[in-house]
């Protein structure tokens, strides 16, 4: 069962010196501003969630901490080393990983072969011309041992474009924990999911919550409400608010500006939210 | 997975390569000598094509200018005898690192782009590397470079004539061959099969996606430069019409005939295109007509290439694309 | 090297530009629009120029040869359309790739077929034949006004018909997004066939009048499809705006640059090296003006697609 946030042994202000830190941090698409000095940041042990309606620009700031999009102002720091001018696949190596709100995984190949490309990438070089992948057996051990964890490891022969949308999440998010990572950017990882599947998906999230800090992108209320410490909300771009789940749930603007129709959704199965959050 | 289907093509290699092995002496007991020299053509248009394969179809990388490197190493080789050097090995191993090298500066800007645009710079290379030699009249220009003796081949085996030759060139060709097999099945192929499905995830997931892509393509440019190479020993001419974008689009369609992203993809193309070259030109003076009518047939059919038609997984995916297309 | 010769290279330059505008346009529409890679797009150039220069023997008429070319390589385009192009619609490039290079090997052996293997002439019409004095000691051939004429006039008509009529809006509207047209009822397939029929009109009339400057050989489809790509590339693909300042800009850099780069170069260095490395920097003169301008504006001046 997962506790609520509230009852959570670590409270917000005894967190120690944040993991992940945003300052500043500026993004425009000709005359459209995309992200508006949003600063934030996230603690060891801490699921930060972050929520706002469509189009306040959520993807685009994951986009620009996991190095997909370059900021135009601001900086951004993980665990003290500088992350805002290194490339996507840097920031990895420094301690960040990302799963995405577009299921992203290789569709063509088995469940195993998605997993094994993800446990190569922190198992040593990939400048290995000679040996056959295959004859690695740590490589193939990891990769159940990551399937096992979310529940995969009776699906590893399948391909993963045919299995449901639900099952590919969970494969999208078991591809960012193979790097054990020390900041995990989710982002809608419960979309589409039925109550079943998001009430798996909270209780892995809140398992995975004392390895590393987890910043947490969610249109579904009830598992934010369960699962975050804290909650910051992004309107426009601009960041409204960043306070506990108490907080955020009596905040007068910000029912104002989000959950008041989102009461009405929480209850049911989401769809997958618009592109452009 | 396919552990099965591995071993059995596994033993079908090595009974092609003993038949190889064995063709010279079968030809010309059949009184066809000419033959030599044609399959030791198409053994090297083989590792071209294959060389193009490894970046294309496992990497994803639609380069138009391949014929560019088979022309270094094929220039490499003229400059090289012209000053004075008669070692077979020596001409085709610099041929190799000429091209390597040459590949490894035109992919290192190149690979910056994408999509058409990668195309058209990678066309412009070579297009630019072809107007460079045209301009060189010291190695024939317009006209070409004629190679006036064959250099001295490895294990004596000189005075062996055009078997001799074939041999050569068949060793070096398995052997490549055989590395570029073995690439396919390691980390390395694996994170280039990755790049070319899903390169934002790849990076995402820590890979450093450019830097894999440049090894991949200076990789393909050497073993196309030994290509080239090969071919200027075995023509004994070199031409600039080596490099045009016509010579890069001909190993394309061999790829793509043979199959793209399938392991023997490269080979197998390059020994149907030039096989049924040589067949129509028997038949008729218009045989570019009957190669261009079976490409298009090939194209809007057999989409996968003609390798997918001859393996179990790729009869399904045949019938999958034939039900799509109509 | 005198203002007359300058003022002669660049008018050259022009018109070697208007005349892979024609091409380059048909390009860019079908690319841009069908995301379709046509490589015998040339083809229908060689198709254009053929038929205009053994009809204008045949018949001494200029007017008829050029109609009969265009006649010939729509008819020719639309046939190939429905029979090959339609199919080719969202597969991917490489398959587009080899069935369009399987038409220029078909097509270059049909001509041979048709008119044997060696270089045809494309006689200039009589009337055209001399020089017009377009300024007091300018002296420049007719015939090359009527190519600076045509092509600006067929660029006006082109432009009018992208931008100002109902067929121009509902090619845009394909190009923009094919599904969302098709809801709103756009017979896209029509669209597309015209568009493919326009695009071979443009490249047979682009022939026709090449014939009598050009080389008309087998596999002249070839040499200038690269220029056309490298145009499309550099004006942005699907833009026929980006087609034409594109066009304009890699002809005269072209003509340019074969007019001047020699001098240059003999001035600096020997006059072997110079007679050797000439034509080839002058041929790479368009590839580092497109390396230059991607370098700056990656996706072409004008970029249509989203």
């Amino acid at each position: 069962m997962v506790r609520s946030a509230r009852e959570s042994v670590v409270t917000t202000t005894s967190f120690r010196q944040p993991m992940l830190r945003v300052d500043g941090l500026v993004k425009r698409f000709g005359g459209f501003l995309a992200t508006d000095q949003v600063s934030l940041d996230v603690c060891a042990g801490e699921v930060h969630a972050l929520i706002g309606p469509n189009g306040a620009g959520k993807t685009t700031l994951v986009n620009q901490l996991s190095g997909l999009l370059a900021p135009d102002a601001g900086r951004i720091e993980l665990d003290g080393v500088e992350l805002t001018f290194l490339p996507a696949h840097r920031r990895v190596a420094a301690g960040l990983s990302r799963c995405f709100q577009l299921t992203s995984v290789f569709r063509q190949s088995t469940v195993l072969d998605n997993l094994l490309m993800a446990v190569q990438a922190h198992a040593g070089s990939s400048f290995s011309l000679f040996r056959p992948r295959s004859a690695e057996a740590a490589l193939r051990d990891g990769a159940v041992a990551l399937a096992e964890q979310l529940g995969l490891e009776t699906l590893l022969d399948r391909i993963a474009g045919a299995l449901p949308h639900a099952t590919q999440r969970q494969l999208d998010v078991a591809l960012a924990l193979a790097a054990k990572p020390k900041l995990l950017l989710l982002d809608e990882p419960m979309a589409g999911m039925g109550p079943d599947e998001s009430e798996r998906m909270v209780e892995l999230i809140d398992s995975l919550r004392h390895r590393m800090a987890i910043l947490l992108v969610e249109h579904d209320m009830d598992a934010v409400f369960k699962l975050a410490n804290r909650i910051t909300v992004l309107v426009y771009g601009r960041v409204l608010t960043t306070g506990s789940a108490e907080e955020i749930r009596n905040h007068p603007q910000v029912q104002e500006v989000y959950l008041g129709s989102e009461e009405h959704e929480s209850a049911t199965v989401h769809t997958p939210a618009r592109a452009g959050t | 997975m396919e552990t099965k289907e591995h071993s059995s093509s596994r033993w079908l290699v090595v009974v092609v390569i003993i038949a190889l092995a064995a063709f010279p002496w079968a030809a010309t007991a059949l009184g066809q000598e000419f033959y030599i020299g044609f399959v030791r053509r198409v053994l090297i248009f083989s590792l071209a094509a294959t060389s193009l394969n490894f970046i294309l179809g496992y990497g994803g990388m639609v380069a138009l200018g391949h014929a560019g490197f088979v022309g270094i190493g094929a220039y490499a080789v003229v400059i090289l005898v012209d000053a004075g050097v008669t070692s077979a090995l020596v001409l085709w191993t610099v041929g190799m690192l000429a091209a390597a090298l040459g590949a490894a500066a035109i992919g290192a800007i190149s690979l910056r782009t994408r999509g058409v645009y990668f195309i058209m710079i990678t066309l412009a290379f070579a297009q630019m590397l072809y107007y460079v030699f045209v301009s060189l009249r010291t190695y024939g220009g317009d006209d070409g470079y004629t190679l006036q003796t064959r250099p001295n081949l490895p294990f004596g085996l000189d005075g062996g004539g055009e078997s001799a030759l074939y041999w050569v060139v068949l060793a070096m060709v398995v052997v490549v061959l055989w590395a570029y097999s073995r690439a396919i099945d390691s980390r390395f192929g694996h994170a280039l099969t990755g790049i070319r499905d899903n390169e934002t995830r790849m990076s995402a997931l820590g890979y450093p996606v450019y830097r894999l892509r440049l090894v991949a393509f200076t990789l393909a440019g050497g073993a196309a430069g030994m290509a080239g190479a090969m071919l200027a020993t075995h023509n004994g001419y070199v031409g600039p019409g080596l490099m045009h974008w016509t010579q890069s689009a001909t190993i394309l369609i061999m790829v793509v005939l043979g199959g793209t992203g399938r392991r023997w993809g490269g080979a197998i193309g390059a020994a149907v295109w030039l096989l049924l070259e040589e067949a129509f030109k028997l038949g008729t003076e218009y045989w570019h007509m009957p190669l261009g009518l079976l490409l298009i047939a090939v194209a809007l059919y057999a989409p996968r290439g003609v390798s997918a038609m001859f393996s179990s997984t790729g009869a399904k995916a045949w019938f999958a694309a034939r039900g799509k297309a109509s | 090297m005198n203002l007359i010769f300058v003022l002669e290279q660049l008018l050259n330059g022009a018109g070697y530009g208007l005349m892979l505008f024609l091409l380059a346009a048909g390009l860019t529409l079908v690319f841009g629009i069908m995301d379709v890679m046509n490589l015998a797009h040339g083809s229908l150039f060689m198709g254009g120029a053929y038929v205009a220069a053994k009809v204008h023997v045949a018949s001494g008429s200029f007017v008829i040869a050029v109609c009969a070319a265009v006649a010939a390589t729509v008819v020719f385009a639309a046939l190939l359309e429905a029979l090959l192009m339609r199919r080719l619609y969202g597969r991917d490039h490489l398959a587009q790739v080899l069935a369009t290079f399987g038409v220029i090997l078909v097509s270059n052996d049909a001509v041979k077929m048709l008119w044997g293997p060696s270089p045809t002439m494309a006689p200039t019409p009589d009337a055209l034949a001399g020089p017009f004095e377009l300024l007091p000691g300018l002296p420049y051939p007719t015939y090359r006004l009527l190519i600076l004429g045509s092509g600006m006039a067929i660029a006006l008509g082109l432009y009018v018909l992208v931008n100002h009529t109902r067929l121009g809006m509902l090619v845009r509207a394909g190009a923009s997004d094919r599904g969302m047209a098709e809801l709103m009822g756009v017979r896209v397939g029509r669209v597309f066939t015209g568009v493919f029929a326009l695009g071979a009109a443009l490249a047979g009339i682009a022939g026709a009048l090449m014939g009598p400057i050009a080389a008309v050989q087998i596999g002249m489809g070839e040499s200038i499809l690269i220029p056309a790509l490298v145009v499309i590339v550099i004006g942005g693909i699907g833009s026929v705006r980006g087609a034409f300042v594109a066009a304009l800009l890699v002809g005269l850099v072209d003509t340019i640059g074969r007019a001047f780069v020699p001098p240059v170069l003999k001035a600096v260095w020997s006059p072997s090296v110079a007679a050797d490395l000439g034509p080839a920097v002058s041929e790479l003169a368009m590839y580092v003006l497109m390396a230059f301008v991607l370098s700056i504006k990656p996706s072409g001046l004008f970029a249509a697609r989203a």
